[in-house]
């Protein structure tokens, strides 16, 4: 047998979105939004909480109906496609389950609809690790169960795009790098995993391609290395015996310097050889001098600061209102607050509705 | 294993590759969806315990009272015994299919299934006619048991009184119709529960048109109010579970169940309308 199709193999997993706005009332939530997912990666879709990440998903998923604009995954409205969970896998972050029914079920009737079979039904329920509970009623899952039982039913149709909402909350350490692992694989397949999350530093380990936005707006669509290095900011960290010394010469030659705590130098503004060289024209000891970069945490909340939604308020006497800090003191390396991601996680999850 | 091991390396890529799943597939899913919670079981369980429970009861009290009620009541009895019987069954048990009509489809509004369900139905409109097809044929079977159930205990109960046959003129019409009632009145309910979205509010609003709409149209003054009450929707429907035209109704059995369809079907044009313009 011949299959033609008139789609290119790559179009036809990409989730593409046009100009897509979505107000309500006069609530614009998001905003004129364009941009592309191919497959291949993982690409994380990133924002602070409100920015309009589960909108746009829901746009993209035909649930909610764009004000304009247009959103097409494999080429086609997702309403277009004629045995949807056979091309697109989705988990949404509210809970899509009815709490009386169990989790077997809740996967089988989605099946059903689109004539997958129970053999199915069983793999995918053992291969999130719920066979065991799959008979209990989902409504006394936990929310790390609930979150596997959504990652189930969107493997259900093996899928070649993956809209995950969110898919690391209530998830504990195990279960995020379960997670993380199965969407980078399901990446290196060859299949579009489009993932949501407001913790920046989860993105940074997992999605090889980011796009951020704040406010339903663009902010970035770039690799996750370029977004590191653009927006986290270079400094270097000197020690010396006669910090004030070397202080004045750096200052003098453009510098920003910043005298930690510890008797440190943190300079911005100049590379460390040019640090290194200056210091060794004016004969001054050097005991340390290391590159390093801001966190990638306090990078992100920089940029998307504007755009957040439900902040905080500033509160007074906080960070950089101390008298003569120019920069503010060394942040540890991006790496150090992987750790406090899950932590957040938990805390956050009850983003939108 | 984990997840990746057990999908294969090379995903389809034609999203035209499979087809678009029949309606009887559609329907096998509402079909689980409806067997798989326990409000269904218990409700239905409900309906067969009161349906039967209070034709006993209150064809009992009638015959144990016989000789201390009116010749009018006797009358209207004996004019239309299999209506007595079915009527005594259905004042209560109906509520139950009221209660399971709306929980049908709002539950899946309250729970957020409603999301993973038109995700795998994103034209919508499809998963409400299959939900609509399998609840009907439910409440159908379920009503054609306890109405001929109904009709034969009552009918033993009132022998002595009022007796009728399931042969005699309109009566096995009547006690089909108990069945088709009680189906219409899921199918109304369903309706009501697509629009509201929300158990409570869709359960009050079936019960408001069902139990309270009637009484107050019985207040409107003279003639006005015996036509609004005639076409009430529960009102016109259960006529369809009496023999012959009442000398009071204004409607003949096939007519008030006709009313009735157009009320169910008016409904389910705005719920299906809402289904495919709202956001969900």
């Amino acid at each position: 047998m011949i299959l033609i199709t008139d789609t290119d193999p790559r179009e036809a997993r990409m989730i593409e979105a046009e100009h897509l706005t979505k107000r309500y009332g006069d609530k614009t939530a998001v905003d004129d939004l364009s941009f592309t997912v191919v497959p291949g990666r993982v690409t994380g879709f990133l924002g602070p909480n409100g920015a309009g990440k589960s909108t746009t998903m829901r746009l993209l998923l035909g649930l909610d109906r764009p004000t304009r604009g247009d959103a097409r995954i494999a080429g086609r409205h997702y309403r277009d496609l004629p045995a949807p969970l056979r091309v697109v896998g989705a988990l949404l972050e509210a809970r899509a389950v009815h709490t009386g029914r169990s989790a077997y079920n809740h996967l089988l009737c989605l099946a059903q609809t689109q004539g997958i079979g129970r053999r199915r039904v069983d793999e995918v329920a053992e291969l999130v690790g719920l066979t065991e509970v799959a008979r209990k009623r989902a409504g006394g899952f936990s929310l790390g169960m609930g979150q596997r039982l959504g990652i189930a039913a969107a493997l259900l149709g093996d899928p070649s795009v993956l809209i995950l909402d969110e898919p690391v909350n209530g998830l504990d350490p195990e279960g995020i790098v379960w997670i993380r692992t199965l969407m980078q694989r399901l990446a290196a397949q060859g299949r579009t995993v489009f993932v949501s999350s407001h913790l920046m530093n989860e993105m940074a380990v997992t999605a090889d391609h980011l796009i951020v936005i704040g406010r339903g707006r663009l902010i970035a669509d770039c690799s996750t290395e370029e977004f590191i290095e653009r927006s986290t900011e270079k400094m270097v960290v000197v020690r010396t015996p006669d910090a004030d010394r070397l202080g004045g010469v750096l200052a003098a030659e453009g510098a920003k310097v910043a005298a930690g705590a510890d008797g440190a130098l943190t300079v911005t503004h100049m590379e460390a050889p040019r640090v290194g060289e200056l210091a060794a024209a004016e004969r001054i000891v050097l005991h340390e001098l290391t590159p390093r970069r801001g966190s990638l945490e306090a990078a992100f909340m920089e940029l998307t600061r504007d755009s957040v939604e439900y902040g905080a308020s500033a509160e007074p006497g906080g960070q950089g209102a101390v008298p003569g800090a120019a920069v503010p003191p060394p942040a540890p390396p991006a790496e150090a607050d992987a750790a406090s991601a899950e932590g957040a996680a938990s805390a956050e999850q009850g983003e939108n509705r | 294993m984990t997840a990746a091991d057990a999908l294969p390396a090379q995903p389809a890529t034609d999203p035209g590759a499979f087809g678009r799943p029949g309606f009887g597939r559609l329907m096998l899913a509402e079909w689980t969806k409806i067997r798989s919670v326990r409000s269904t079981i218990w409700s239905l369980i409900l309906l067969v315990v009161l349906d039967l429970g209070f034709t006993a009861l209150f064809v009992g009290l009638t015959v144990g009272q016989w000789d201390k009620s009116s010749a009018g009541d006797h009358a209207q009895i004996i004019a239309d015994p299999v209506g007595t019987i079915l009527g005594s069954g259905f004042s209560l048990s109906q509520l139950t299919i009221c209660v399971l009509g709306v929980l049908v489809i709002a539950s899946e509004y309250s729970t957020g299934m409603i999301r993973a369900s038109l995700l795998a139905v994103p034209r919508r409109l499809p998963m409400l006619w299959a939900k609509s097809a399998v609840f009907a044929l439910i409440v159908l079977v379920f009503g054609l048991v306890v109405s001929f159930l109904s009709f034969f205990i009552g009918a033993a109960i009132l022998h002595s009184k009022a007796p009728v046959a399931i042969g005699d003129p309109g009566v096995l019409r009547a006690v089909i119709g108990g069945g088709l009632y009680l189906a219409m009145l899921g199918l109304f309910a369903m309706a009501i529960g697509a629009i509201v979205r929300h158990p409570a509010g869709g359960i009050t609003g079936v019960i408001a048109f069902v139990l309270v709409l009637a009484p107050l149209a019985q207040l409107l003054p003279g003639s006005l109010g015996d036509h609004v009450h005639a076409y009430l929707p529960s009102e016109a429907g259960h006529l369809i579970a009496q023999s012959h035209q009442g000398k009071d109704d204004l409607l003949t059995p096939w007519q008030g169940y006709g009313v009735f369809a157009a009320w169910t079907a008016a409904l389910m044009g705005v719920a299906a309308f809402l289904l495919k313009r709202r956001d969900a």
